[in-house]
């Protein structure tokens, strides 16, 4: 990247891989199994929670000193909710259509533990312009998860992938489904969410054994 | 040696600051966009009335509603009327559809309150139709919905929305292969009312038995495929006898 140092590219980098939100430091798992029974839901809170995270630290690193440190986390709180809130009513007054399909995750957005996380690990050091960068790097990672997950949970549990029929027709009995094969419609459902997420975690840590932790 | 920001007094200070700047702005932001957000919504709700209708630009898999800029012309020209039916009475009222079904729900808990029931009734290629609005609970939040039915109480077609149902799953209720599964559906058996169950494991996935009152659920939503159940039973129900007596 020439455009940015090497420690300003690693901020971006870093959680995509080695340091990655939601498998290596396990945050942000309730929306990674709420909404990933489909990758276009994926994608779109991917997205969302990259706006929310890159301007949220730029606003907490903006006023980092002159948080009082006894209620910081409840100022983090206010700025996120506050910046949900104003995106969601800019959305429903002049995008109505985007609005209804992203409604619920606006409330998903708020309780995401990776935002206050790295409000409080980052935003709160560090300035704004690398706050920008680190909010960037760790909603990336937390999305490249999410769209991992949702790519699999679709494909094996509706058979599609953003709602188009990849596989054949599972009534009509055709592509893949001439053979016999049939949807898990286990997949849909939240626990396998986990397991999917799970085998993400045992892969990336049998390839780098570095991550395993002590005991 | 305490820094200036650990002290109370600067927390407090702080504090209520914060929350006047921030509580305005919401406040002026929310006051300022209401009346363009009442619009949406209810020229949303003019296209929802009118995809129940049938009414719509669907192509052949998703859902397109009639565009925001024609849709008060075709609901003028579809709707041909709207009434309010409580008990015995009906008054014709052409802001029907603006009626809070919530606050009519609440306030038929009221003992001696009789329920103002919404009617739209539309017309197309010379016939009429009768569209009933719903309004029930599904697994997080609110659902609603539109059916229209023709003369014989038959399904013409339905529409369902959500507030918070899960994305993938019970969100699903307003995709077409969901709704289109409503279509030419019964609700009466002979004269009794039937209404309409999402079933699990009915073993009809193209829905070919339309006499049955059953429609196939959608896998991983059953509380909200419950929710819809219930809302087509006890809402259809309370416009039978009105409906019941425009055949006789």
């Amino acid at each position: 990247m020439g455009l940015l140092s090497k420690k300003d590219a690693k901020l971006i980098t870093d959680p995509l891989a080695d340091n990655n939100p939601v498998t290596i430091q396990v945050l942000g798992i309730c929306s990674a199994l709420a909404i990933t029974a489909e990758l276009e839901a994926s994608i779109v809170m991917a997205i969302a929670v990259l706006f929310v995270l890159a301007l949220g630290n730029v606003v907490i690193s903006l006023m980092r000193n002159i948080i009082p440190s006894k209620i910081r986390i409840i100022v983090q709180l206010i700025v996120v909710a506050t910046l949900v809130i104003i995106v969601d009513l800019v959305l429903k007054a002049f995008a109505y259509e985007l609005s209804k399909t992203l409604s619920v995750f606006v409330g998903l957005i708020i309780t995401n533990c990776i935002i206050m996380g790295r409000f409080e690990a980052f935003a709160l050091a560090n300035t704004p312009g690398k706050a920008f960068l680190d909010g960037i790097g760790n909603a990336a990672g937390y999305g490249l998860i999410l769209v991992i997950v949702g790519f699999f949970r679709e494909l094996l549990g509706s058979g599609t992938l953003l709602g188009m029929q990849v596989l054949g027709d599972p009534i009509e009995k055709t592509g893949v489904y001439a053979f016999g094969y049939e949807n898990n419609g286990f997949m849909l459902l939240a626990p396998m969410a986990l397991i999917t997420l799970g085998i993400i975690i045992w892969v990336q840590r049998s390839r780098n054994e570095a991550l395993i932790e002590d005991h | 040696m305490e820094k200036r920001t650990d002290k109370n007094s600067y927390t407090i200070i702080f504090a209520t600051v914060m929350v006047i700047i921030v509580g305005s702005m919401l406040a002026f932001l929310a006051t300022y966009l209401k009346p363009q957000i009442d619009e949406n919504k209810r020229l949303e709700k003019q296209q929802n009335i009118l995809y129940a209708l049938g009414i719509n630009d669907n192509d052949e898999k998703s859902v397109v509603f009639i565009s925001t800029k024609d849709v008060a012309e075709k609901f003028d020209k579809y709707i041909v009327k709207q009434i309010i039916i409580q008990g015995d009475k009906v008054t014709e009222d052409d802001n029907a559809y603006l009626l809070d079904l919530k606050k009519e729900h609440a306030q038929a808990k009221d003992k001696g309150h009789q329920r103002r029931l919404p009617l739209f009734i539309g017309e197309k290629d010379g016939e009429k139709f009768y569209i009933i609005p719903m309004l029930g609970k599904g697994l997080w939040d609110a659902v609603w919905g539109y059916v229209a039915l023709d003369k014989n109480l038959v399904v013409e077609g339905i529409f369902f929305d959500h507030k918070g149902e899960t994305p993938g799953l019970g969100a699903n209720i307003n995709q077409r292969f969901f709704m289109d599964d409503f279509k030419g559906e019964h609700i009466l058996d002979g004269t009794t009312f039937k209404g309409i169950t999402v079933a699990k494991g009915n073993a009809d996935p193209k829905n070919e038995r339309k006499e049955d009152f059953k429609v196939d659920a959608i896998a991983g939503a059953t509380i909200t495929g419950d929710g819809l159940t219930a809302m087509i039973k006890k809402d259809l129900r309370m416009y039978m006898p009105y409906l019941q007596t425009l055949n006789k």
